[in-house]
């Protein structure tokens, strides 16, 4: 018999044509135009960026858009040492949470500007914006989050958005 | 893994709502273990192996241990190359990487001298050519490289004597 194979190649593959749903699909509208669009739960007030359409808490339909500041704080961040598919950044970098000012969830995108030995919880960061004819309705027309300079912000001001 | 969806193919339908191909990939390599890989080694060779249990039982495809008792099986025995359709499901419409572009059924088959059924592909042509109890024989695939693409298909067939 001949030799047995010792590794079988078995991909899984799933192809989906994605719906943003109305209130996603309005914050990504929104980022063509330089804007970062949330929105409002009617109970509790918190304030949801990207928008999920539901809050998860209160279990009722968002309806308030809300727009937030392109500023904000890294939150919490992941040192990216193996390339991934999409990306030819030099490694490694930092993928980071940034809880915008005036949102009340974190979102994950890139930061850039900074050594990674020096990337914090607490940095004060700014969204980069690719250029007004270049953006697309992704969270890709934000290029990456830079440091503003400012102090980083204390532990308590975000500690309930982790 | 891998996520890929192709913003720049972004399309506003009803109520501008957005959408977009999302595709997810794992690209799994998978270890093939002792058995399995003795398993694949035979397919390459038209050979189909299942695993004996202490009880008697054939399994084919072969796991490494018993599914009643979780005793680890070791011993291999060949099965036929022919077998009975126990249950399967046709599929009017393949997709891209279906095992076949035209019409067929994904079906059970139970081979024989074997207790379990393997999933593949049964190559009937129309919907009406399938039945559970049905006999099938493997169609091999011309180039064989030790996987279980090493069976192209099955195909209907009369009792085995
Ligand atoms: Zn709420």
């Amino acid at each position: 018999m001949s030799e047995k194979p010792r590794v079988s190649l078995a991909p899984v593959r799933l192809e989906y044509r994605a719906s943003a749903g109305r209130g996603l699909s309005r914050s990504l509208a929104a980022l063509m135009e330089g804007r970062i669009v949330g929105q409002r739960c009617p109970v509790c007030a918190k304030v949801y960026v990207p928008s999920r359409g539901a809050c998860p808490s209160c279990g009722v339909v968002l309806s308030e858009d809300v727009v937030v500041s392109e500023t904000g704080t890294l939150v919490s961040f992941c040192v990216v040492n193996i390339p991934l598919a999409d990306r030819s950044l030099p490694l490694p970098y930092v993928h980071g949470s940034v809880l915008l000012d005036g949102a009340d969830i974190p979102f994950s995108h890139l930061l850039q500007g900074l050594p990674v030995e020096e990337v914090r919880m607490g940095l004060r960061v700014r969204a980069e914006w690719v250029p007004g004819p270049e953006r697309k309705p992704s969270l890709e027309s934000i290029r990456c989050f830079r440091p503003t300079g400012e102090p980083d912000a204390p532990f308590h001001a975000y500690m309930e958005h982790l | 893994m891998s996520a890929s969806g192709q913003q720049s193919q972004a399309a506003v339908s009803g109520a501008g709502v957005l959408t977009a191909p999302y595709t997810l990939e794992y690209t799994y390599r998978r270890s093939t273990g002792p058995l399995i890989g003795r398993f694949l080694a035979g397919l390459q060779e038209k050979r189909l192996l299942g695993a004996r249990t202490r009880g008697g039982d054939v399994l084919v495809p072969p796991p490494e241990y018993a599914p009643g008792t979780g005793e680890p099986l070791v011993e291999l025995v060949e099965v036929a190359a022919t077998g009975v359709v126990t249950t399967w499901a046709w599929v009017s419409q393949p997709r891209d990487r279906d095992p076949l572009s035209h019409p067929f059924a994904w079906a059970l088959v139970r081979l024989d001298g074997a207790n379990s059924s393997m999933l593949h592909v049964v190559d009937a042509g129309l919907p009406e050519r399938m039945s559970t109890g049905m006999h099938v024989r493997v169609r091999w695939s011309e180039t064989r490289e030790g996987s279980i693409r090493d069976i192209a298909c099955f195909e209907p067939c009369e009792e085995a004597p």
